[in-house]
């Protein structure tokens, strides 16, 4: 087969935009945000504080606001629940459309402290969740989150946890629909759940 | 009688929540410390604070002391490849002529075990050690849980 010159020219330009659309992906890392093809429906199966165990489908069509943390984190994790606090406030009478979740990466500690307090010190609407070891790396996984416990000898029990400090969204069928990386002002939050509510 | 009591208690949580104390060591001005409430003792607490420093000389903060806790450190929250670690920070640097903020988000302080629960309204002293300039102590307000920032009428001046 004989290309002319214009074949050749677009052929290498189509060269050129998947080798472009795959460096856009590879670059986009582990934000799921970026996930090429099908629709991306993270899960979890985790009991909150009284035990009773609750997956994305027992929020009964709510959005979900999902955070990964612990609560002996003192100045992330805080700063962010503070943000959720302020959205749901700010939500008013769509609040009920909308389900924040905290989800303990330090379970066990977690729920010897105490997670349904700290979780209510910042707004009543947030329910607290803490699993086993299996569970919680499971429900990090569908998410495809980070998280890893770190030796260090200065921190209280000696450790630490470095975490993805993202809100993740997810959508009332369970789809995931955005993350807000953090930082992210309580005002763009809630313009962005607005639009959707 | 009742009216002039309950006055009398708002006027000082007022005083206290609006101490937001400025304090000169030498060439650095110390301001907008403040920490959050915390729900008992047994997770750590947080300090952040401003530091400027008029001079011509770099400083740095090289470690924190307070009788509100017993292992009080400076960190530093990275946040690098979407993943946010904790890492102990040596010292924070003051350089000469430039504001330093302990914020949320970046370096701070961390109060680990803590004496007892930090309470909404409540201060607490804090020594700050600098390389260069020395000691200073500064009175730090605690702020609610949900607390962003520095409750001053002055912030960010």
């Amino acid at each position: 087969m004989r290309l002319t010159g214009m074949q050749k020219a677009l052929w290498a330009a189509a060269g050129i935009a998947v080798l472009a659309y795959a460096t856009l992906l590879r670059d986009a890392g582990p934000s799921p945000g970026f996930v090429a093809g099908a629709p991306f429906h993270p899960t979890f199966s985790l009991p909150d504080e009284t035990g009773r165990l609750l997956s994305p489908s027992d929020f009964g069509g709510k959005h979900l606001l999902v955070f990964f943390g612990f609560t002996n984190c003192p100045d992330v994790c805080p700063t962010t629940l503070a943000e959720v606090a302020q959205v749901m406030d700010d939500l008013g009478p769509d609040a009920g459309k909308v389900q924040p979740l905290f989800i303990s990466i330090d379970p066990e500690r977690d729920r010897r402290l105490g997670l349904a307090d700290f979780t209510a010190a910042f707004h009543p609407a947030i329910i607290g969740l803490a699993g086993d070891a299996a569970q919680t790396r499971a429900a990090a996984d569908s998410f495809r989150i980070h998280f890893a416990r770190e030796n260090d000898a200065t921190a209280p029990d000696g450790y630490t946890i470095s975490h993805s400090p993202a809100l993740y969204l997810i959508g009332p069928e369970g789809d995931w629909l955005r993350q807000f990386t953090y930082g992210t002002p309580a005002s763009e939050i809630l313009a962005d759940l607005r639009s959707r509510l | 009688m009742k009216t002039l009591a309950f006055s009398a208690i708002l006027s000082l949580t007022a005083s206290a929540a609006f101490a937001c104390e400025t304090v000169t060591l030498g060439d650095l001005i110390i301001q907008n410390a403040w920490s959050r409430a915390t729900i008992g003792a047994g997770r750590p607490g947080v300090l952040y604070l401003e530091i400027t420093n008029k001079g011509s000389t770099d400083d740095a903060l090289v470690g924190i002391a307070t009788p509100a806790a017993g292992m009080p450190m400076l960190h530093e929250t990275v946040v690098s490849n979407g993943v946010a670690s904790m890492p102990h920070a040596m010292a924070v640097p003051v350089p000469a002529g430039q504001t330093v903020a302990l914020a949320p988000g970046g370096y701070h302080g961390m109060l680990m075990d803590l004496t007892a629960a930090l309470k909404e309204g409540e201060t607490f002293p804090v020594t700050l050690m600098f390389q260069t300039a020395g000691e200073v102590t500064v009175t730090v307000d605690v702020l609610s849980m949900r607390a962003e920032g520095p409750d001053c009428a002055d912030a960010g001046q």
